[in-house]
């Protein structure tokens, strides 16, 4: 790629001290990689290797104690690492999407509403939100009596289909995926890995943490071992779902 | 020249009962409540041979403006006659020597509990009213120092909340009497307990009126030719007591407000409250030489 | 490297991308009462839109910084300024109490973990709302009546209910005429001093979603305080921790759940559940 990265990770490290322990947990050190609008980028590594934190250290969940995110972003050029939270809090509703495996499904919110919020926040008229939550609650394979449901009843695979649509309606810029697709069944893996590849098309950069990289295999343009800090141009043929 | 000549004789009283110092310091206030419209006053109400609640507060004013060439008229819910206006009247006269009258429109000091005259009233007379509290928040603000912060601020709300509460439970407003007035543009005052019909006639008026509250110890001002608005909101308009159809039994008037007398079938009769104002006119009938001055109200229509 | 995280050196060190300026900034609030220092040089910056949490124990000063919020309280030293449109007040404790009033009355809304203290118990709950119009200047009946019918039913109100007195309602009804009293004037600046502390589970959900509905769609800016560590988690977006009077910790909502810094902020969140 001859364009400028849209985020530049320069020697990020994250050490979390626990206080009622006297200790200091060192999650990961020194983590530098480039990534462009429209790749994507598969992080592998151990159980605890300290993947997950990474996404959540870039998505500002956790503080980095030191190194750069250097972000590209429509307002202009910004170090996730040391940005104001209200910064944060912006790219956040409009560039930034993260997708974990879990759904924080609100009580007595219908299924169609959680889907639609983002783009009620985003100030897409009440109908037109509904009309493209329920678009997306169908590709997903929500089945139609479910979306005036209430998902805080739904069992865990429903659940994540509603967060799926629910992340992924909004085009972003920068999406950070968490494992999103465990406990999904075939179908909506399919949906889910649609909507990547139509997202990257369209210039999306993805960071990943996947349990089956194979699932997402066709999609990956790069990965990084969190063990070994290597960073590869191809994904690496092993056996996918080898526990590191 | 002696001595004799400089100064009075001892007398059990001075003149007009109160002595100088108490006047002078009614004087003041009442000047101050003249130059602030609506404001309340404090002042020290001193004793009078009455007791407090009978209109001490409007006696003690009537005192203090009272002089020999006065002429009083004291009126008790618009009747002369009644026991405790003609011992008012009785009183003030014989304390300053000022000529007693029935008539409002040779009075110079009208004195009144709860009414204003049918008669218009001139730039040269003062109506004294008798107020028996004077605070119109006391309903919404039982604590009088935050109350007349309020006043200072002009914060009304909860006095309009008390408004549109009547509206809300009974579907109009009920206030009766001692409605809420805006004078001025900026106070509120209680124009004492007249009733709604004669809250008009205080608007724009061409005499003076000092309300004053002997017990709570408060006196406020209606200087002439000021506004006096009754709180209403803007789509429900001001009602006064639809008496217009109502004629009085003795006078044969009609149009003006009326004292309900309840009959033993069930029904009642009316007579028309201003008193002097219904005798004038049955001497007049029976062709005696008397004058009716103009009234505010003609055929229950307000229209001075 | 070491990151300085109180409120003052992220506002002034941190690259700022935004054009968005902050709704309300303190500036190093003190308050003693006698020998107690209820607050101790506390700044505080609240962005449009934005719900700021305030957390803590009891006795740390949340609720005191939220009554200087409402200016019902003055500190001994500081500053407070709320960036309103068409206004330009300068430090707000410098203004007299009626401008102070009238500048709460019209655009700072707040909900009290009492409704005694925000509510007329004996007057009807429309009419509590309806005076918030009133101070305003409102003075037609037909409008006050339609646009507290209208702010009760933004509050999820019952409103076949909008003339029964207050004194007559549970708890969490009382609550929401409160919330209607407080947006009866789309305030800019919505305060809720333990919204829902004193309501049972069920109905303290209910109350927090009508909020966050309110939230989204009317981008009402809040400031709630809480000692519960739910309910700030649900609503906000960023958080104050606040322990004897000072703030010890400030960060996006998620990051002092998962990642707190300081090590009050670590006890307190591992106390929760």
């Amino acid at each position: 790629m001859t364009t400028t990265p849209l985020l530049r990770v320069e020697g990020l490290t994250k050490t979390f001290r626990i206080y009622h322990l006297d200790s200091a947990l060192h999650a990961f050190e020194d983590v530098s990689f480039d990534l462009h609008e429209g790749e994507f980028l598969l992080l592998r590594g151990h159980n605890g290797a300290g993947k997950s934190t990474l996404l959540r250290t870039i998505w500002r969940s956790y503080l980095p104690v030191g190194g750069h995110v250097w972000y590209r972003s429509g307002h202009g050029e910004i170090d996730l690492a040391n940005a104001a939270d209200v910064d944060i809090s912006l790219l956040r509703r409009e560039e930034i999407g993260f997708v974990t495996q879990f759904l924080n499904a609100r009580p007595r919110v219908a299924a169609q509403d959680i889907v639609a919020e983002p783009l009620r926040l985003a100030g897409i008229a009440q109908d037109e939100a509904l009309d493209q939550a329920r678009h997306w609650l169908d590709q997903f394979g929500v089945r139609p009596e479910l979306w005036r449901a209430y998902p805080s009843t739904f069992s865990g695979g429903e659940q994540q289909k509603v967060n799926l649509a629910r992340a992924l309606i909004l085009p972003q810029r920068l999406l950070l995926l968490d494992e999103p697709t465990a406990s999904l069944d075939a179908g909506a893996r399919e949906a889910l890995v649609r909507r990547l590849s139509d997202l990257k098309a369209h210039g999306v950069a993805i960071i990943g943490v996947f349990h089956h990289p194979g699932d997402v295999a066709a999609l990956i343009d790069r990965e990084i071992n969190l063990n070994t800090k290597v960073v590869a141009d191809q994904l690496t043929k092993e056996e996918d779902h080898v526990a590191l | 020249m002696s001595l004799a000549s400089l100064t009075k004789d001892w007398a059990a009283t001075s003149y007009g009962f109160l002595d100088a110092s108490a006047k002078r310091e009614l004087r003041r206030k009442m000047l101050k409540a003249i130059a602030v419209p609506g404001c309340q006053m404090p002042y020290a109400s001193r004793e009078v041979p009455m007791a407090r609640g009978w209109g001490t507060g409007g006696l003690q004013v009537t005192l203090t403006l009272v002089n020999p060439a006065s002429t009083v008229k004291v009126i008790d819910q618009g009747a002369d006659d009644g026991v405790n206006a003609a011992s008012i009247r009785r009183f003030i006269s014989r304390v300053s020597g000022a000529a007693e009258t029935w008539d409002t429109l040779s009075a110079s000091i009208v004195q009144s509990r709860h009414r204003v005259p049918e008669e218009v009233m001139r730039e040269d007379q003062i109506l004294v009213l008798q107020v028996p509290n004077p605070e119109p928040l006391r309903g919404v603000e039982p604590n009088m120092s935050i109350a007349r912060q309020m006043h200072a601020d002009a914060d009304y709300g909860k006095l309009w909340l008390t408004l549109y509460e009547q509206i809300v439970r009974k579907g109009r407003i009920m206030q009766g009497a001692a409605y809420p007035s805006m004078v001025n543009g900026r106070h509120v005052m209680t124009p004492s307990p007249i009733p709604r019909w004669d809250v008009p006639k205080l608007n724009m008026a061409k005499h003076l009126t000092f309300l004053s509250a002997g017990r709570e110890k408060r006196l406020f001002a209606v200087p002439p030719f000021t506004r006096v608005e009754p709180l209403v909101f803007s789509d429900r308009p001001y009602q006064v007591e639809e008496h217009a159809h109502l004629t009085c039994r003795r006078s044969g008037l009609s149009g003006y407000f009326m004292n309900e007398i309840p009959q033993d079938n069930g029904g009642s009769t009316f007579e028309v409250s201003d008193s002097n104002l219904g005798i004038k006119a049955i001497q007049k009938a029976e062709g005696a030489p008397t004058e009716i001055g103009e009234t505010w109200y003609r055929d229950g229509e307000y229209s001075a | 490297m070491s990151l300085d995280l109180t409120p003052a050196a992220l506002e002034r060190e941190a690259p700022r991308l935004m054009r968005a300026r902050p709704l309300l900034t303190m500036n190093n609030i003190s308050r003693s009462f006698g020998d107690v220092r209820a607050l101790r040089d506390v700044d505080a910056t609240v962005y449009p839109g934005e719900v700021m949490g305030i957390v803590g124990e009891s006795g740390s000063g949340k609720s005191t910084l939220l009554r200087m919020m409402n200016l019902e309280d003055t500190p001994d030293t500081g500053d407070y300024r709320l960036r309103l449109p068409d206004r330009e007040d300068g430090n707000l404790f410098d203004l007299t109490r009626y401008q102070r009033r009238m500048l709460c009355a019209r655009h700072i809304g707040i909900v009290y973990q009492n409704p005694h203290l925000g509510l007329l118990m004996r007057q009807s709950s429309s009419g509590n709302v309806a005076e918030r119009l009133l101070i305003a200047g409102e003075r037609s009946f037909d409008v006050l009546r339609a646009r507290a019918r209208e702010a009760l039913d933004a509050s999820e109100f019952p409103l076949e209910r909008m003339d029964a007195r207050p004194i007559e309602l549970s708890g969490g009804m009382q609550q929401r005429v409160q919330l209607a009293k407080a947006i009866a004037l789309e305030p800019a600046l919505l305060l809720l001093d333990e919204p829902t502390t004193g309501l049972d589970v069920s109905v303290q959900a209910l109350v927090l979603d009508t909020l966050k509905r309110l939230q989204r769609d009317r981008k009402i800016t809040m400031v709630l305080v809480s000692h519960d560590l739910g309910v700030i988690r649900t609503m906000a977006d960023r958080v104050m921790v606040m322990r004897h009077g000072q703030v010890v910790e400030q960060g996006l909502a998620d990051q002092i759940f998962q990642d707190p810094q300081h090590p009050y902020t670590q006890q307190l969140v591992h106390a929760k559940l």
